[in-house]
């Protein structure tokens, strides 16, 4: 029995893939349907909740506090995803160039990514605090401000404060990334199109973003992934206030269900997260990756 | 109540001398020998974990590792002792007493109790006996260990982390006051001459889950607004909260810039750093200028004064403060063993010495312990004496559980004080909102 299975290929294929099949349904698919089912129940923390249908889902769609946490949600993901992308392909065509020291610089633009968020969000807190901030007395003592600024302490200054942060920290991983593909396009294409006259818009056009596309769709859909579901830098600046106003889903969310106990209401709306991952997916893959030259099929 | 598991505790030699005479039914029940003396005979090969929040100040930890370490030399009962942050005991302690296993005590927070009383080991007993012993319980302790609607100890609370108002001295005179007005209107006036000399006072209206929540539910009730009334019906949308939003308003506009992103230790950097001369605080803001090395902090030390807060409309203290307290859970293998340390720690030879260790952060939940003699080894502290005696619950005026503590927890009167003050919603609008987020919690 033993022997003939063996010799199975088989079977033998799905017993060496049953290790994989295991963490993946034990540390994927289970918390994930757990989660889910979890916003469809009252459940607290610790105690079994009863199924209350769509209850969650029906209470938050018209909860002031969570809209406003999707607004915040969707404000901060686009601008910071675009930001991050803008720059950091920059950075990557800077750092795509001959430069001195070349590997120094390559090392060092990963820093802001390599440091724990916890970290660097903590040195953000200081640098937006409303007493202390370096920033508001540099300004002041060059005599631009005359108050410091109210960082995290007015609504929109203090989105446009967090956003600041996830970029600082999400752009080495989108300059890095997206190095990694430009390294791959061969130079003899910038060689014949120079040769046919092309300025280095028209390179840049015509050569380089057709052939990093496929990359770009990989990285930015991390990227939104990745800021859509940011907590950290929230939790340590601001937990969601002032007002509500930084109160991502995600910081939503877990304020409901650990500190307020409502294990049910906070998976709902971790739940509710999951259709606009989706899309942000599904767009990416649609939209960027599918792209006839991929397929084979170049006219 | 079982009958059986009060047989299960040894009646010290009072108790034991009354049981020879009476039969032992009728001196377990006297309280005047309760009151001499009871002890629980912890389990043969008794083993304990305790869980508590990690100590605020080195002081607590030295002299609470000292009684363990006494407790466990008297009885031969070795006690794991593991520290959380203090937000990650709540979460930690509702799976212990629902999965049913974990530590057999936990020393949690607020309204912990009630939101598993199942769960959790009759404290009635212990309770009685050290209420009658010490001097009794203050009230707000009763709400916090009993069981609503019965007479069941559920837990042992075990003091308050006090809060008051922390203030410089010389910037309050210099506005033209000898001290804090005792009055919510004489308050503003004060803290408006502050603003008008350039040292103004700041409370925290950010996600400050201490400080924030502290100050505001003191305003709330101060001009009598209240989240619910007695039977649990959300009665917060009330003219008496709009005077305090209106009220909250004329403050907020008195406040340092900031203000509505600061969390809770924000007010002690800037209280610190000297740039705000106001505001409510622990101990603790006295406590880093005294252990402060530099110099500019240490000057400042002699200029730091506490007082209570001011007194509201209504007429009587309204303040908020932490509570915390010892639970004990069925699911324990030992449960006298872990009666008789809960016992052990709040005996006055245990007490006392750990609570002047813990220099003014920890006041009692016991009368008698006002008399500790840290409480006026420094005038500065003795503000801080009086926690429990002046204050509220925070799910006054209803009853404590899981709605009290979801609502305070999503932020819902700190939330509306914030909209109100910075102006973003009228009183009347934040007070509806929060009316429609507290309903959620407090629905039948």
């Amino acid at each position: 029995m033993f022997a003939r299975l063996q010799n199975n290929r088989h079977a033998l294929g799905m017993v060496f893939m049953l290790p994989t099949v295991v963490l993946l349904l034990g540390l994927l698919a289970y918390p994930l349907g757990l989660g889910t089912w979890l916003g469809f129940t009252d459940a607290k923390i610790g105690r079994v909740g009863e199924w209350v249908g769509l209850d969650n889902f029906r209470y938050l769609v018209g909860d002031s506090v969570a809209q406003l946490s999707l607004f915040n949600t969707l404000v901060y993901t686009v601008i910071a995803s675009i930001l991050k992308f803008v720059l950091g392909l920059w950075l990557a065509l800077l750092l795509n160039k001959n430069l001195p020291f070349k590997s120094f610089f390559r090392a060092i633009v990963l820093l802001p990514w390599i440091v724990p968020t916890a970290l660097s969000a903590i040195a953000f807190w200081w640098l937006y605090d409303a007493q202390f901030s370096v920033l508001s007395w540099v300004l002041t003592q060059m005599g631009l401000i005359d108050q410091y600024i109210d960082f995290l302490g007015d609504p929109w200054n203090a989105r446009w404060s967090t956003i600041a942060a996830n970029v600082w920290r999400g752009i080495p991983f989108v300059a890095i990334s997206l190095l990694a593909g430009l390294q791959t396009i061969s130079p003899s294409y910038y060689e014949a199109s120079a040769i046919d006259g092309a300025t280095p818009a028209q390179q840049f056009r015509h050569v380089t973003l057709p052939l990093l596309t496929p990359i770009i769709a990989v990285v930015m859909t991390f990227s939104v992934l990745f800021t859509f579901t940011d907590f950290q830098l929230i939790y340590v600046l601001t937990r969601g206030g002032p007002l509500n106003a930084t109160h991502l889903m995600a910081t939503l969310a877990f304020q409901r269900a650990i500190p307020g106990g409502s294990l049910g209401e906070g998976a709902a709306l971790a739940t509710l997260m999951v259709p606009f991952l989706l899309a942000a997916i599904l767009f990416s893959y649609f939209g960027l990756q599918r792209r006839a030259w991929q397929q084979g099929g170049d006219k | 109540m079982n009958p059986f598991n009060r047989r299960q505790f040894l009646e010290g030699s009072a108790g034991v001398a009354a049981a020879t005479g009476l039969g032992a039914g009728s001196a377990l029940w006297a309280p005047a020998a309760q009151a001499k003396s009871l002890s629980y005979k912890p389990e043969k090969g008794a083993k304990l974990r305790l869980l508590r929040w990690k100590r605020f100040v080195q002081g607590d930890e030295d002299a609470f590792m000292a009684n363990i370490k006494k407790f466990t030399t008297k009885y031969g009962v070795e006690v794991r002792i593991d520290n959380e942050g203090w937000e990650d005991v709540r979460p930690k302690a509702a799976v212990a007493a629902n999965i049913g296993s974990g530590p057999d005590i936990i020393i949690g927070w607020f309204d912990d109790p009630h939101q598993y009383p199942d769960k959790l080991l009759d404290m009635s007993d212990l309770a009685n006996y050290l209420g009658n012993k010490y001097g009794g319980w203050y009230d707000v302790c009763k709400k916090y260990g009993i069981r609503h609607n019965t007479k069941q100890w559920i837990s042992i609370p075990w003091g308050i982390i006090g809060n008051a108002i922390v203030y410089r001295e010389s910037h309050v005179k210099a506005a033209g006051f000898d001290g804090i007005p005792k009055d919510t209107a004489g308050f503003l006036k004060l803290c408006q001459a502050m603003k008008a000399k350039g040292t103004a006072p700041g409370f925290a209206l950010g996600k400050a889950v201490g400080d924030g929540n502290n100050w505001v539910h003191w305003l709330l009730w101060s001009h009598g607004g209240k989240m619910v009334d007695k039977a649990g019906n959300v009665v917060i949308n009330s003219p008496e909260t709009v005077a305090a939003l209106e009220y909250a308003k004329q403050l907020h506009d008195t406040f340092v810039p900031g203000t509505l992103g600061w969390l809770d230790s924000n007010n002690n950097k800037a209280f610190l750093g000297g740039q705000v001369s106001l505001t409510a605080n622990g101990i603790s803001v006295y406590y880093a200028a005294k252990n402060s090395t530099d110099p500019s902090v240490q000057a400042m030390v002699s200029d730091i004064q506490h007082a209570r807060f001011p007194i509201g409309p209504v007429g009587k203290p309204t303040e908020l403060m932490q509570v915390t307290q010892f639970m004990a859970f069925k699911h324990s293998k030992y449960p006298n063993a872990a009666k008789e340390l809960i016992r052990f720690l709040m005996e006055g030879e245990q007490y006392n010495p750990w609570m002047e260790a813990a220099t003014g952060y920890v006041s009692q939940p016991l009368k008698a312990y006002e008399k500790n003699p840290i409480w006026t080894a420094d005038p500065k502290y003795t503000v801080y004496r009086d926690g429990a005696s002046i204050m509220l619950d925070h799910g006054h005026d209803g009853p404590l559980g899981y709605a009290s503590a979801a609502a305070m927890a999503d932020y819902i009167v700190l939330d509306m004080v914030a909209e109100a003050s910075s102006g973003t919603r009228t009183p009347k609008e934040a007070a509806e909102r929060a009316e429609a987020r507290a309903k959620r919690y407090y629905k039948v």
